[in-house]
This record gives C-alpha cells, sequence and structure tokens, in this order.
C-alpha cells in the first residue's frame, strides 16, 4: 500500500513536468518576459512594461512581480525567471557560483535609481528639516531623544522645536530601503557600524517597526513626535514632510530626482557594483543607490529562457528601458540614470550572448541604425 | 409550636430574598452575555465599513473587465481594472477546491467511519499540525512539488498550496459532519444487506451533505483570502495570460496577493483599487456564505 | 455494545476492501504533505542547527542578520507563546458567551445573523485585518488605551514605564488582540455546536429544581459543551499559532529581548514572512527555516496534547 502511495505522490511532479512551460515557443510572435524581484522598482518597472507592450503592438509583455530583494535573487540563481531585479548587487560568492554553472557572468545592470529620505511627524513643522549625519546617527542609535535636542537646533534656526520626545520608527521587514538607510548609516557612523550594521533587515537599537512602507508612513502620520524612512517617491506621493539632508562635501540638499541621479555621477566601475551612499559627489543627494536588472550573460543557460526569440526580446525591452523607458521615471517618482551609467550598462548589454552568438551587440546595433521609434 | 412556624417563616424570608438575588444574577449574566456579544461583532461591521467606504471609489465597468498595467493608467484615469484577476482567482481556487475534495472527505471518512483504524491516530494529529502551519509554508512545499519540476511558475501550482492549505479544515469539518449521523442510518443500511461502502456512500454521505458542504466553504473560504503561499506559486500577473489554457499552466494573477501589492504601493489610486479588491473578495466570501446557508436550510425543510 | 464492538462486527463484503484502501491512498497524502513540509524545514534549517547547536539555537536570544550574523530563536518563541496564550485567554469567555447567546437567549433569526457574521470573521482575509489594523485599529488604540495609560504612568509611577515600552502602536497587544478577534470564530462554532447537542431532558431536569436561566446554562448546559469548547479552544489555538499577515503587520518586529506590554515584539510566522522575501544569505535563510521547523514541532505537541485531551473527555462522556 505505501508503495502506491509513493508512486502516486511521485507522480505528480513528474506529471506537472510535462507541462514545461508553455511561455513563446507554440504561441505565435506572443512573448512573455517574466521577472522578480525588488518592491522598490516595481511601479517603475509595471509602467515600463505597460508602454513596451504598446510599444511592440501587444506583441511583447514584460510580468514583473515583487516577492522581495533577496526572492528575486534566489529565483534568479533557481532560473524561474528571465531577470531579477534587486537593490544589492550580487555578492562574490553568488558571482562565482553562477560562473561556474553557467559558464557566463551575470551582470549587474543599474536601471534606475533608489533614494530614501527622512519623514516626519513635527506638529507646526513642514518639510525641509535640515539633519546631518550626525543627528541621524544619533536619533536612530537613541542618543538623541527629543526634538529640541541643540544639536537638531543649531541646524535649523528659524524653527520652533519644542521637547518633543522622538519615536523612531523603522521597517520590520527585510528591505532594500532599510538596507540603503542602513550603509548610509555605517559609513556615516563608526558607532552604527559596529552596533548595527548594515542590511535587508538588522537588529535596531530602538524604535518601533512598521511593516512595509504604509506601515512605517501609518505610524509615523499618527504619531507625534516620530520619524522614519521611506522611498523619497513614497514620501512625495503620500505628502509626507520629509527632511532636507547635509551631504558629505556640507551641502544641505533637498531630496529630489536631480541630487539623485547627481549622488551617482561620480566613478562607477565597469560592471557598476558599487554603493555611492555618503557619495562624494558635492551636489547629490548622500542616500541614494542604484538598482539592478540582473541578467545572465549566456542566456541559453539560463532555463527560464526558452528560446533565441525570447532572449533577444529580453534584450530589446533591457535597451529600450535604459534608454526611451527612462522618460517614464520621473512622473511616477523615480530619477533617470546619468549618460555615465548608461554606457556602462550598454557595455554590459554588448557582452550577452545566446550560445555564443552576440545577440546583445546585434540588438544595440538595432536601436543605433534605427534611431528612436516615436 | 410558634417557634416551628417562625423558623419555618424565617426559612421562607431568606428563600425569597436568595431567589430575587438569582433572579438579578440571571438577568445581569444575561447583560454581560450580550454585551460580550455585541464586543465580538462590532469590529467586523466596523472593518467592512472600512472596507466598502475606502473601495467602493473603484468599483466600476472598467474595475471587473480591464487589466492592471502600470500605474500610470489609474493615475491618468485611464481604463484600468482587475479583471484578469477576478477569473485568476476563480480559475486558481475552483480547482484548489478540485483537488482538496477527494482527499479531504477521503480522510474524514477514514476518521468518522473507521474509528478503530490504525492509521487514524496519526492522521489526526498530522491534519492538525498541517492546520497550524504558516500559509507561506506550504507555498514553499507547492514550490518544491510543482514549480522546479514545471520550470515555471503557474496557476496549477499556486491551486496546489492553496489546496494544502484546505485540505486539513475540510477533512476536520468533514469528519465532524459525518460523525454527526446519527446510526440507526448506518444501522439501516447494513440491515437491508447493502456492504459497508455503499452505506457511506449512500446513506451516510447524503445525510451529512449539509455540513459536508459548510465544511468546504469555510475551507474555501479560508484558502480564498491566502495570499502568503501565492507568491511564490502562481506569482501574479498584471495582464492576461496569452491564452487561456495560461490561468493554468503560467503565472496568474489572485485579489488576496493583487489587493496587498496595490494597497502598499504609493499610489493612491492603486490605494483605492486594493480596496476594491478587498471588497470584491470579501463579497464573494460573503456570498459563499449565504449560499452555504441557504442550501443547509432547504435541505433540512425537506428532511 | 460498544461502537467499537459493533463495527468490528460489520460483516466484509465485496468492495469493502478496495473502498477502504482508496480511502487510506487519499488520507495519506495528507500525512506525506506534513512529512513533506517537516522535511523542507529540516532540510533547509540543517545548516542553523548545526552552526549553533540544537539547544543553542532555540535558547539564542540574539538574531542579529547584520553584524554578528547570529540568529537565536528564543525571542520568537516566547513572543508565539504570548500572543497565540494571550489570544486564547481574551477571546474565550467572549467566544463562549457568544456561543451561549447565540443557543440560548437569541431569538431564531438573531441567533442566524450573528451566527453568520461571526463566521464571516473567519473568512476576512489576514491581510485585510493587517491593512484595517495599521490605518483604524492601532492608532486607535494609541489615542484611546497607550497613550493614556502612558501618560498617566509618565506622572504617576515612572518605574513602570520600562515594562509598558513605546506607546506608538504596534506591539505585543495589539496583535495578541486581533488575534483573538481571528480565532473567536472557531470556538464560538465548536462551542455551539455542542451546546446544540445537550438533551432537552438535562434543561428540563435542571429547570423542574427551580433553577433560573442563567443556572440553568451554567449547570446542565455548559459543563455537557466541555467537549466542544476544548476542541473549539485547540482549533483557534493552532489558527493563533501560524497566523502570518495580520501579526507580521502589527506586531513592530522588535526580534530581541526585553519585550514589554505595549511595545513591539515579534512571532515566529511574522519574522519568517518578514525577513523571507529579501534574506540572501544562505544562515538567514537557514535559520528562517529552522525557526519554521521549530514551530512546526510545537504544532505538533501541542496537537498531541489536544489528542489526548479530547480522548479523556469523551471517556468521560460514555
Amino acid at each position: 500500500m505505501k508503495k502506491l502511495v509513493f508512486i502516486t505522490v511521485g507522480i505528480m511532479p513528474m506529471i506537472a513536468s510535462c507541462f514545461q512551460g508553455n511561455s513563446a515557443k507554440d504561441l505565435d510572435s506572443k512573448t512573455t518576459i517574466i521577472g522578480a524581484g525588488a518592491s522598490f522598482p516595481a511601479p517603475l518597472i509595471t509602467a515600463m512594461a505597460d508602454e513596451y507592450r504598446t510599444y511592440t503592438d501587444k506583441k511583447v509583455t514584460v510580468n514583473y512581480q515583487s516577492i522581495g530583494s533577496g526572492g528575486g535573487v534566489r529565483q534568479f540563481v533557481e532560473q524561474t525567471i528571465m531577470f531579477a531585479m534587486s537593490e544589492a548587487y550580487l555578492e562574490d560568492e553568488v558571482l562565482e557560483s553562477i560562473e561556474t554553472s553557467t559558464g557566463g557572468k551575470a551582470f549587474n545592470i543599474p536601471i534606475t535609481l533608489a533614494d530614501v529620505v527622512p519623514i516626519y511627524n513635527i506638529p507646526g513643522v513642514d518639510k525641509g528639516l535640515v539633519f546631518n549625519s550626525d543627528v541621524l546617527a544619533g536619533i536612530f542609535l537613541g542618543r538623541i531623544i527629543r526634538w529640541d535636542n541643540p544639536e537638531i537646533k543649531e541646524l535649523n534656526p528659524g524653527v520652533d522645536l519644542g521637547p518633543l520626545p522622538i519615536t523612531v520608527v523603522h521597517r520590520s521587514d527585510g528591505s532594500g530601503t532599510t538596507n540603503l538607510w542602513t550603509s548610509y548609516l555605517s559609513q556615516v557612523s563608526d558607532e552604527w557600524k559596529d552596533l548595527v550594521g548594515s542590511g535587508t533587515s538588522v537588529r535596531w537599537p530602538v524604535g518601533v517597526g512598521g511593516s512595509g512602507n504604509e506601515g512605517v508612513a501609518g505610524a509615523v502620520m499618527n504619531s507625534p513626535g516620530a520619524i522614519g524612512y521611506t522611498s523619497l517617491s513614497y514620501a512625495l506621493l503620500n505628502n509626507m514632510s520629509y527632511g532636507y539632508l547635509v551631504n558629505s562635501s556640507g551641502n544641505v540638499i533637498e531630496p529630489g530626482f536631480e541630487s539623485t541621479t547627481e549622488a551617482a555621477n561620480i566613478e562607477i566601475p565597469e560592471d557598476t557594483r558599487v554603493l555611492f551612499t555618503n557619495t562624494s559627489s558635492p551636489r547629490g543627494y548622500p542616500v541614494a543607490g542604484f538598482t539592478w536588472i540582473l541578467v545572465h550573460e549566456n542566456l541559453d543557460k539560463n532555463k527560464a529562457v526558452k528560446s533565441r526569440e525570447e532572449a533577444v526580446e529580453l534584450i530589446r525591452f533591457l535597451v529600450w528601458a535604459i534608454t526611451e523607458g527612462q522618460e517614464l521615471a520621473e512622473p511616477l517618482g523615480y530619477a533617470r540614470l546619468p549618460e555615465t551609467v548608461v554606457k556602462r550598462d550598454i557595455g554590459m548589454i554588448a557582452r550577452i550572448k545566446w550560445m555564443g552568438e552576440d545577440i546583445g551587440q546585434q540588438v544595440l546595433d538595432e536601436f543605433e541604425l534605427l534611431g528612436n521609434h516615436s | 409550636m410558634k417557634g416551628h412556624d417562625e423558623m419555618i417563616n424565617e426559612m421562607r424570608k431568606i428563600e425569597e430574598k436568595a431567589f430575587i438575588w438569582r433572579q438579578i444574577r440571571s438577568s445581569a449574566m444575561f447583560v454581560v452575555v450580550t454585551l460580550s456579544t455585541m464586543l465580538v461583532i462590532a469590529p467586523l461591521v466596523i472593518m467592512i465599513g472600512y472596507v466598502i467606504v475606502n473601495g467602493l471609489g473603484a468599483i466600476d465597468a472598467d474595475f471587473f473587465t480591464g487589466e492592471l498595467g502600470s500605474p500610470a493608467r489609474a493615475m491618468a484615469g485611464k481604463e484600468t481594472g482587475l479583471g484578469h484577476t477576478m477569473i485568476g482567482t476563480f480559475v486558481v481556487d475552483t480547482l484548489a477546491l478540485i483537488i482538496s475534495a477527494p482527499i479531504g472527505v477521503a480522510a474524514g471518512i477514514l476518521l468518522s467511519e473507521y474509528p478503530a483504524h490504525r492509521l487514524n491516530p496519526l492522521l489526526r494529529v498530522m491534519n492538525d499540525t498541517l492546520n497550524g502551519m504558516p500559509a507561506i509554508m506550504k507555498g514553499l512545499l507547492a514550490f518544491a512539488l510543482i514549480v522546479r519540476p514545471m520550470g515555471t511558475f503557474s496557476g496549477l501550482s499556486g491551486s496546489v498550496a492553496l489546496a494544502i492549505v484546505m485540505i486539513p479544515i475540510a477533512a476536520r469539518s468533514a469528519e465532524s459532519a459525518l460523525s454527526n449521523v446519527p446510526w440507526a442510518i448506518r444501522e439501516a443500511g447494513l440491515a437491508i444487506g447493502l456492504p459497508r461502502w455503499r452505506v457511506i456512500m449512500s446513506a451516510v454521505m447524503p445525510a451529512a451533505k449539509n455540513g459536508l458542504v459548510t465544511g468546504f466553504l469555510l475551507a474555501f473560504a479560508r484558502a480564498a483570502g491566502e495570499a502568503a503561499p501565492l507568491m511564490f506559486t502562481s506569482f501574479g500577473s498584471n495582464y492576461l495570460p496569452d491564452h487561456w489554457m495560461g490561468f493554468i499552466l503560467s503565472p496568474v494573477d489572485t485579489l488576496p496577493q493583487r489587493l496587498y501589492a496595490l494597497a502598499v504601493s504609493p499610489y493612491k489610486e492603486w490605494h483605492t483599487m486594493g480596496w476594491g479588491a478587498a471588497l470584491v473578495l470579501m463579497v464573494f466570501v460573503a456570498g459563499l456564505f449565504i449560499l452555504a446557508r441557504i442550501l443547509t436550510n432547504k435541505k433540512l425543510q425537506n428532511a | 455494545m460498544s461502537d467499537r464492538d459493533f463495527i468490528r462486527a460489520i460483516p466484509v463484503r465485496s468492495g469493502d476492501k478496495l473502498f477502504v484502501r482508496i480511502l487510506e491512498l487519499l488520507a495519506a497524502v495528507i500525512i506525506l504533505l506534513t512529512v513533506g513540509l517537516a522535511i523542507i524545514t529540516l532540510h533547509g534549517g540543517i545548516e542553523a542547527f548545526r552552526e549553533f547547536g540544537l539547544t543553542g539555537f532555540i535558547g539564542g536570544k540574539i538574531w542579529d542578520p547584520g553584524v554578528s550574523k547570529q540568529f537565536g530563536a528564543l525571542p520568537f518563541l516566547v513572543g508565539t507563546a504570548v500572543t497565540s496564550l494571550g489570544a486564547l485567554i481574551i477571546a474565550f469567555f467572549p467566544a463562549v458567551a457568544t456561543a451561549v447567546f447565540i443557543s440560548e437567549y437569541a431569538p431564531e433569526w438573531l441567533a442566524k445573523l450573528v451566527d453568520n457574521l461571526v463566521n464571516l470573521i473567519a473568512a476576512v482575509p489576514s491581510v485585510v485585518i493587517g491593512l484595517w489594523g495599521i490605518f483604524v485599529f492601532v492608532p486607535w488604540m494609541r489615542e484611546a488605551v497607550y497613550q493614556p495609560v502612558f501618560n498617566w504612568a509618565m506622572e504617576h509611577y515612572p518605574s513602570l514605564l520600562p515594562l509598558l515600552g513605546n506607546p506608538v502602536g504596534y506591539g505585543l497587544t495589539s496583535a495578541t488582540i486581533i488575534l483573538a478577534l481571528m480565532i473567536i470564530p472557531f470556538i464560538v462554532a465548536l462551542t455551539k455546536d455542542a451546546i446544540d447537542q445537550v438533551p432537552v431532558e438535562q434543561r428540563e431536569a435542571a429547570y423542574a429544581l427551580g433553577a433560573t436561566r442563567w443556572e440553568v446554562i451554567r449547570m446542565a448546559v455548559l459543563p455537557y459543551s466541555k467537549g466542544g469548547i476544548l476542541a473549539g479552544s485547540i482549533l483557534g489555538l493552532g489558527r493563533a499559532l501560524g497566523e502570518t499577515m495580520a501579526v507580521a503587520m502589527l506586531i513592530g518586529n522588535k526580534n530581541t529581548f526585553p519585550f514589554s506590554l505595549f511595545g513591539p515584539g515579534a512571532t515566529i510566522p511574522s519574522v519568517i514572512i518578514s525577513e523571507f522575501r529579501e534574506a540572501v544569505s544562505s544562515m538567514h535563510l537557514s535559520s528562517l527555516m529552522a525557526i519554521g521547523l521549530l514551530l512546526f514541532v510545537i504544532s505538533m505537541l501541542v496537537n498531541m496534547l489536544a489528542a489526548w485531551m479530547g480522548k479523556k473527555v469523551r471517556n468521560e462522556r460514555a
């Protein structure tokens, strides 16, 4: 009897594997490109997907779902998706293992920029409160506990700050936003670096955790004296009061598209795997970072890419996304890629291959030859 | 003699007093019980009101027929909706019900009709343990069983994940419904010479139909609201799949997943749509409950 | 003749053996699924157990994915125990009272209405409850309960403040109350069923002895329904142990001791869902799976206890 049971249950996956994913092959010229990963860029890539669908007369559909950066990276390694999006670049060990299993690299291609702003709820105080790195670290370490602290007052001479206690709100779920915020704090405060460190989830010394942007926003909006952090787009679109930061060059920077793009205006290595929080760029906003698309160099080795056509469509979408697609960024609250980074991206895309064939190059030639579509 | 009468009078007075106190206590408990019930119902009513107020703004014809696309669509007031999500939910949930029904019923029959069977103690503990596991782990199980071999996310894997959520509830309720059927029915069936399996299938099961239906609807309602197990299985989508089989064999969108993604996005228009999705989901589930009650009552009247 | 003797006396006819085999096959799927789940968590979690040792992991107080990469499960075990038991304690009386209301006090139309409404609570998606919690319940709790108590303590008993914790609203108390709400339907449903089964004779006898309405319930009905009350409580406890989304959204996710009354905490399911999507390091992932395995073991133990208690109650009745 037990044998029968095991055979039956074992058959389920076997039958399932007969239905190999049915994307492009059997369907006349319709392609679906599947990607997954970080939640932060999801609205942008969804907008790009929608626009691209119209652009290709509904022939190419990009299906992106947010399952988290970690989830995206894991599915990328499992090869169930064609591309991933992550707010952290792939670590060396992961790159090595991918190189071993596919014979080629995994490219980290920046597609947009992420920025994180401090949000607060101080009755009578609008947006624009100025913070510097010591103050922020002090607040989040629990050293500065009231809004009328002299360090804060010094930075904001005209603002009426009373003895309101500070309540810290942080993200309770793992998130790339936390990663950016904590990596900034780690860079500007040795105490933070030794005590807490950086990552998508950390051990916060003080404060309450809200789940997701809405959890943090909800808590901040309902608690006078609260301070938290979210992405700029979230703060903008939900009319929250956010602060300005003093960057490493000593300038007070208002968070915005320009200052975020400026932050990336530094020496970028060829593989773009760099963190530029606390950027050296003088007019750059100090808490910003890339959001990367992860894609295999040898697409034929990625089980999720089922045919050459799919591989080519994927690359076409990538090229479109870093050029024309960038038009969609600002209306949705995202900053555009600076030219220097686009160049790096093109350099990496050019090396993508299918069975040794340089399809990356071919697609790039297409775009440069044909110019821009209207 | 006089002392005896006095004693009886005193005792009667004490009894009367005690009786009044007991009456007061009884009425007081009535108030306490009623207030407790109101305390229990109030949050639900407030919740429903909140969902309606926030979600009603999203409901229009497009909501039921359109595809989601990008936030820019909603922000510009262009056609956008969750038609693909609703179909996806229906397909995935129905398939899950089909998968879980035989297993749940079989377990229920085994536990109720064959109480001495050696598998039962183990089955009961395993079933309840499975019930207590977080739904996300059931999604991981379905991932290992279906998504990996298939090489892609699919509605089928989502159905399997939801079936794993439904089965323990269905099994428990089936057992309960079947054991409530009076022995007389079984005796009658055996008395006219039916084999045991026939007694169960043709006499006991129909008698327990109400309980079975209610149990399955409860399990279905629970699974219909689960989002976590679908993350790594049916995956989600902002459009209709390329062809109809795609609802089963490729990524598919479902209401609980979609409503969460919309509600936590930065866009107010998407927030409203998220609550609209919650509203549709709750109406769907409430409708199922009402259906279950109607079926139950009808059967009782016929009986 | 007991039920068991009766069943043994039933002759086995053609088709019976096959029927039972089919039942066994289908039911075995449940056992296999459960075992499969255990295998997956064990396979995923083994790394963490090897690194920290079994007792080290279970008793470990520190969960730090950032700097020391140390993972210990104790905060979550405590959080899970506190929220689940607390939810059961909070839910118990209102749930039994509601069942009594439906079965004993309410007129037919009202009983049906309330019954349906209570069942509807079970059907509300966890995500919706969580979102409602964030936007409505928690701010309300903060205004109505946490902040006033906090202010009062600040003025009169400042030494109580560490015990009370941060009154923002996300925390153990809020999550426990919401959990209680979510498990009420199970207790109500099974208690009501049991109450309905009480024979009329029991009630009539009590009335005949001169008992008031309440005394009838207290003396004749409720003791008889013990089985249903217990079963409902166990079912509810099971739901409370495994509840993920609503708790994760409302509990504030503090992964380390000390916990406080109003302040944030964490449970096993809440930390799993919060960190699973983003976890990349294999030790982090492994620790999450290991915690999942711990929950599996806890759930199994609780259910074994419940089965044993259920048997005792059934034997008492017989």
